[in-house]
């Protein structure tokens, strides 16, 4: 066994699970070769869909941009091989409801053509500032790895006033049947620390602990070996106790570290940055090689595929394609999840594309693990005790049950990792993560519709008031106009009224004098 | 191809409700067989009454509430209610006492409630204490316990006893409880030292009795190593009662029994293990689990010393399931990446 001298840490609760891991590591990672279309979704990331910059008939490269990231939160996505772009239109992406949305799809033609796609390598990145460098990983359309698919580029930028302490490294890969972190360990540890080095130099931290769980001592032992080669004294492989979730970001900063951080925060808050091992190898590829993310190793596994393998995939290749390379589907498959089977996506089909989330494809049957109906909560307390943040399953329960939504935020509902050991171990079968779900969405859905609805008042308010100006502007003018046409009719009668006097005197003077005249007119005539 | 889809965890635990009430059921065995020992007929009759009483209105409330019937009888609350009133009432209890004690419990502490997981008081405690304070005597009338009873106590006196309004001679067969002849003689002012001297007492407590609360004991520490139950309220509650009892005994060892006496007497070791730690009706925090047993525990002591009733667990564990909102609410741990928990 491993030994390791470094203190670790314990997080409340978690749960020992059946792993079958063996499964589906004990076969060599192979590279699945090009499908007959790929799909891409324009959007792969937590943040904002990236603007298209490819229209259908266009030709691309491998790896050329298919959609720009200028823009918050927006990373682009690029071509996994050289081709035609067929069609931009809606295809079902991985959502439980089957949901649809704007796909790029790409015909390949065979020829896997780089052209001028490949970006300027990077052969020394000490060479290069942490700019630059964020830059590049944001334009190689790099998400984290491990499922969350954070903007990569966004977690590295850190403020100067919190000074990174450690960079963790997530190698724990603690679900259930996924393998595709433990093949690329043992594959490609130079490439992993590599990457670590170079995430090192941009966030300027001096220490960088590789946590993975120990029941993957292959991995630990190349990642050990991969360390000692390079010789870089700073970065330390650690093994963990198997634990599931031990690979929540927070938990993982826990073990390693001690810190927790804080409810509603990010890690850099607490002086750490954690990134996946695969992104780690992505941004290592970005930078030394220029290539952008365009494919990933990922696990197909479970009691519904033939040969459960970890497979070297490009970027939107169809599910359907991949079965068939893991020795397609068994009899027993009967259910289709895209991650692992605590935290994974339940999909209605098999024509959805990999994407950069994609870690594992879990084909199994439903009645070994066919859902029973929930029994009343007899708050016997189980799931609090498994909880890894501690919290009280069972009050939340309670009141997202019965809607009382600030009660469950009280209970710190969005604390909650959606892990699953509550509803796993809970003896009435009680689906406790969907009842978390909806409260947490309705929580949001509210508050958007709060925050439409004050947006909405504000700008009816300012409407009002524009109105009510406008009226009283209005109003102030016609009553100056009137005023003044007041005074001006006042002035103009008396003038008037002047002018006809004036008038009328100067007729009757001048009568007076023709009157005058006329009798010494006569007078002479 | 086309697949149904859920909603993840895919994969749950092997345990239901069903399996966690019969773990309990079998940790009470060791305990139900030295009752058997000691008190034969009478306690297999009230097993059997309570069991079938418990059953029955189980199934009419059911039917009457239109809720399914098969999944909750399945459940096997309603037998662990029952076995645990079989136990806590008088071996030889006439069949009338035990019935209207399971529908106290059944009835009207659990379905009128909302049924199993809405009850705020334990049933079984329910129906104990409604029952005592109505038939006193009935209540606290124990047969002694003898070897094997099956031979003292005959199939046709059960019979009589249970169903025939009372066997003859039946005062022959009782005696105060160790817990009510120690309360009545102190009462007298008797020193504990004449009172054990007079009695059946053993090495702990009661003679017989002692060995009843070890197998409670053997069959709760079995509940904790399955982890069927915590330790906190078992812990809690024994401490406090040893606690309570240790404080006034080192006062006075004559005026006062000894903390032994007090966890090997009565219904302590089975109410810190099977009563106290019933999950729908106690605290469900860590350290809520111990201010509510460790309040079970004190007013034990209380009401057992200074009270008017020999034992204490039923009203103690009711007075306490009455503050459990109150101590989950002051007691919510510590959130990960948060302050503190006691709530905002």
């Amino acid at each position: 066994m491993i030994q390791t001298l470094r203190k670790l840490w314990r997080n409340h609760g978690g749960l020992h699970l059946d792993y079958h891991k063996e499964e589906s590591s004990t076969r060599p990672v192979t590279r699945v070769p090009l499908a007959d279309e790929l799909i891409i979704p324009l959007q792969q990331h937590a943040g904002y869909r990236p603007t298209l910059t490819v229209q259908v008939g266009d030709y691309v490269y491998k790896g050329q941009q298919l959609a720009s990231h200028t823009g918050f939160m927006k990373v682009p996505v690029h071509a996994s091989t050289s081709g035609t772009i067929t069609a931009i239109e809606d295809r079902p992406i991985a959502h439980p409801s089957g949901l649809t949305d704007l796909c790029i799809v790409l015909k390949p033609d065979g020829k896997d053509d780089w052209g001028n796609a490949r970006m300027t390598p990077f052969p020394d990145h000490t060479q290069v500032d942490g700019d630059t460098l964020r830059k590049r990983i944001c334009a190689a359309g790099i998400v984290g790895m491990g499922g969350a698919v954070f903007p990569s580029a966004i977690k590295l930028n850190v403020h100067d006033n919190i000074p990174i302490e450690e960079l963790v490294i997530n190698g724990a890969e603690c679900e259930p049947y996924i393998t595709c972190d433990d093949m690329l360990m043992r594959d490609k540890a130079d490439e992993i620390l590599q990457g670590v080095q170079i995430m090192m130099h941009i966030i300027d931290t001096g220490h960088c602990l590789v946590g993975i769980e120990d029941n993957k001592p292959e991995a630990i032992a190349a990642m050990q070996a991969a360390a000692e080669k390079l010789g870089d004294q700073r970065i330390e492989i650690v093994p963990i106790p198997t634990l599931y979730p031990s690979g929540g970001e927070k938990q993982l900063i826990k073990i390693l570290t001690g810190k927790e951080v804080p409810s509603g925060n990010r890690p850099a808050s607490v002086g750490v940055v954690c990134h996946n091992t695969a992104t780690a190898r992505a941004i290592y590829r970005a930078v030394a090689l220029g290539e952008p993310l365009i494919d990933r190793y990922l696990t197909v596994t479970g009691k519904g595929v033939a040969q459960p393998c970890n497979l070297d995939v490009p970027l939107g290749t169809p599910i359907q394609h991949i079965i068939r390379q893991a020795g397609d589907y068994t009899p027993a498959a009967k259910h289709l999840v895209m991650g692992g089977p605590m935290m994974g996506v339940s999909l209605q089909t098999d024509q959805i594309p990999v994407v950069k989330a994609t870690n594992c494809i879990l084909v199994n049957d439903v009645e070994s693990n066919a859902p029973q109906p929930a029994m009343p909560c007899i708050r016997c307390g189980r799931c609090a005790e498994v909880c890894p943040v501690n919290l009280l399953p069972q009050q939340l329960y309670w009141h997202s049950r019965a809607r009382d939504f600030e009660q469950a935020e009280k209970y710190h509902l969005f604390d909650c990792i959606e892990c699953g050991c509550c509803a796993y171990v809970c003896p009435s079968h009680i689906r406790l993560v969907d009842y978390y779900r909806f409260a947490k969405s309705e929580i949001r859905s509210q508050r958007t519709a709060k925050s439409k609805a004050d947006t909405a008042r504000l700008r009816h308010e300012f409407h009002q008031e524009r109105l009510e100006r406008a009226k009283r502007e209005k109003a102030e003018k016609l009553a100056k106009h009137k005023a003044q046409a007041k005074t001006n009719t006042d002035d103009d009668k008396k003038a008037a009224i002047q002018a006809a006097l004036e008038r009328a005197k100067a007729k009757k003077a001048q009568l007076a004098s023709e009157t005058d005249a006329q009798p010494a007119g006569e007078a002479r005539q | 191809m086309k697949f149904t889809t859920r909603t993840s965890p895919y994969v749950t635990g092997q345990q239901d409700v069903g399996s966690i009430m019969r773990q309990v059921l079998y940790a009470m065995l060791p305990g139900i067989l030295i009752l058997i020992w000691y008190f034969g007929w009478g306690t297999l009759s009230n097993l059997l009454l309570a069991t079938g009483f418990a059953l029955l209105f189980e199934w009419g409330m059911l039917k009457l509430r239109n809720r399914p019937v098969s999944p909750f009888l399945n459940d096997y609350s309603a037998v662990l209610t029952a076995w645990l009133l079989a136990v806590a009432m008088p071996a030889f209890s006439p069949w009338w006492l035990i019935g209207i004690a399971v529908l106290f419990a059944i009835v009207i502490a659990k379905h009128l409630y909302g049924g199993l997981g809405y009850n705020p008081f334990n049933p079984a405690m329910v129906g104990y204490a409604a029952m005592l304070v109505s038939y006193p005597v009935q209540m606290t009338i124990w047969p002694v316990p003898v070897d094997f009873s099956f031979n003292h106590i005959g199939f046709g006196q059960m019979l009589q006893q249970v169903f025939a309004g009372g066997a003859q001679g039946w005062d022959a067969f009782t005696a105060a409880t160790p817990l009510d002849a120690v309360k009545v003689n102190l009462r007298m002012d008797k020193p504990l030292s004449d009172i054990y001297a007079n009695g059946h007492f053993g090495l702990l407590a009661g003679q017989a009795w002692e060995w009843v609360s070890l197998a409670w004991l053997a069959g709760g520490l079995w509940l904790l190593l399955r982890k069927v139950i915590t330790w906190q309220i078992p812990a809690a509650l024994l401490g406090s009662l040893a606690l309570m009892s240790g404080i006034f005994w080192l006062i006075d060892p004559q005026a006062y029994a000894s903390p032994l006496f007090h966890l090997f007497s009565g219904a302590a070791m089975l109410g810190a293990f099977f009563i106290a730690t019933d999950p729908v009706s106690s605290s469900t925090t860590p350290l809520g689990k111990v201010f509510y047993a460790g309040g079970i525990g004190a007013f034990t002591w209380v009401i057992r010393t200074w009270g008017g009733y020999p034992d204490a667990i039923a009203f103690s564990v009711l007075i306490m399931n009455m503050a459990v909102p109150l101590i989950d609410y002051y007691t919510q741990p510590r959130v990960y990446g948060t302050k503190r928990g006691f709530p905002g």
